[in-house]
């Protein structure tokens, strides 16, 4: 053994042999929806992460002037525009909304396991309530 | 793991000493908060942002210039752009260290991601100013 966390690992039988201490469960045989919503926050970061480049794209094209703009606004109105706009929508506001919940527990609150089920249950209400309205405003 | 047979302590030194073996957070707790507070400088930004661009869509060129050029929104877009990229970069940070098992990858990974961030924050801070400036 090379590792010291390998190390940790060993302890004492009560006659005094050397075992390995059990690992805690493997999480391969099961899965929830509480990890699916964990790993949706993850997987929406990365991808919000990409979509700054749009973001910078916007603000650079503006201060470049209308010839760049165009451009942007062209690209933006093809349908990969869209459905990337669209999906940078969804990603945003479920991560904007998984990450107050995340602030909500750092304070210490909402740890019950059926509070968390619920508000998993509001987490996707309000990220769909928060997607239509800004599509709204886009498209009014 | 090994054989439980061939089980051995070959490192000599109390359990005590091997978990102090492996350092303090050092600068971890400063990471933690960082990520905390850009997530609450983002609750109000992130929504002034998106209705904002939600609303502009489709604008012609000279509206969305004056939008972005105005003192207070190029002060609440630098503030976000900060805070945006930091968040960003110590986000994406944290799954590549859970995921990326592989030192050299993770960490070519890790600098690539905080070069980018960093690149992506000046270009756009570059933009705000020239428009705020510029008019």
């Amino acid at each position: 053994m090379t590792d010291i966390r390998d190390a940790q690992r060993i302890g004492r039988a009560s006659d005094g042999r050397l075992i390995e201490r059990p690992l805690s469960g493997h999480l391969s045989v099961y899965i929830n929806f509480d990890m699916v919503m964990s790993v949706g926050h993850r997987v929406t970061g990365c991808a919000i992460a990409v979509g700054t480049i749009v973001m910078v794209w916007f603000l650079v094209a503006l201060a470049s002037g209308p010839a760049a703009y165009d451009t942007f606004s062209w690209w933006m109105r093809t349908p990969i525009g869209y459905l990337a706009l669209f999906g940078w929508s969804a990603a945003l506001w479920y991560h904007y909304c998984v990450g107050v919940r995340h602030l909500i527990w750092d304070s210490g609150r909402m740890y019950d396991k059926h509070v968390v089920e619920r508000s998993n249950l509001v987490i996707l209400a309000a990220t769909a309530v928060l997607v239509v309205l800004t599509w709204l405003v886009v498209l009014a | 793991m090994a054989d439980a047979k061939n089980l051995k302590i070959d490192i000599m030194r109390s359990f005590l000493g091997r978990a102090r073996g492996l350092g303090s957070v050092n600068d971890g707790f400063n990471f933690w908060w960082m990520q905390r507070l850009t997530s609450i400088a983002l609750v109000p930004l992130a929504v002034w942002f998106i209705f904002s661009v939600a609303h502009l869509a489709g604008a012609p060129y000279a509206e969305a210039r004056a939008w972005a050029s105005g003192p207070v929104h190029a002060t609440l877009l630098l503030a976000l752009i900060a805070v945006v990229f930091q968040h960003m970069h110590l986000g994406i940070q944290v799954v590549a260290e859970d995921y990326v098992h592989t030192d050299w990858i993770r960490t070519t990974l890790v600098l690539a991601v905080k070069a980018a961030s960093l690149l992506l924050a000046l270009a756009a801070v570059i933009a705000v100013l020239k428009l705020a400036i510029t008019g």
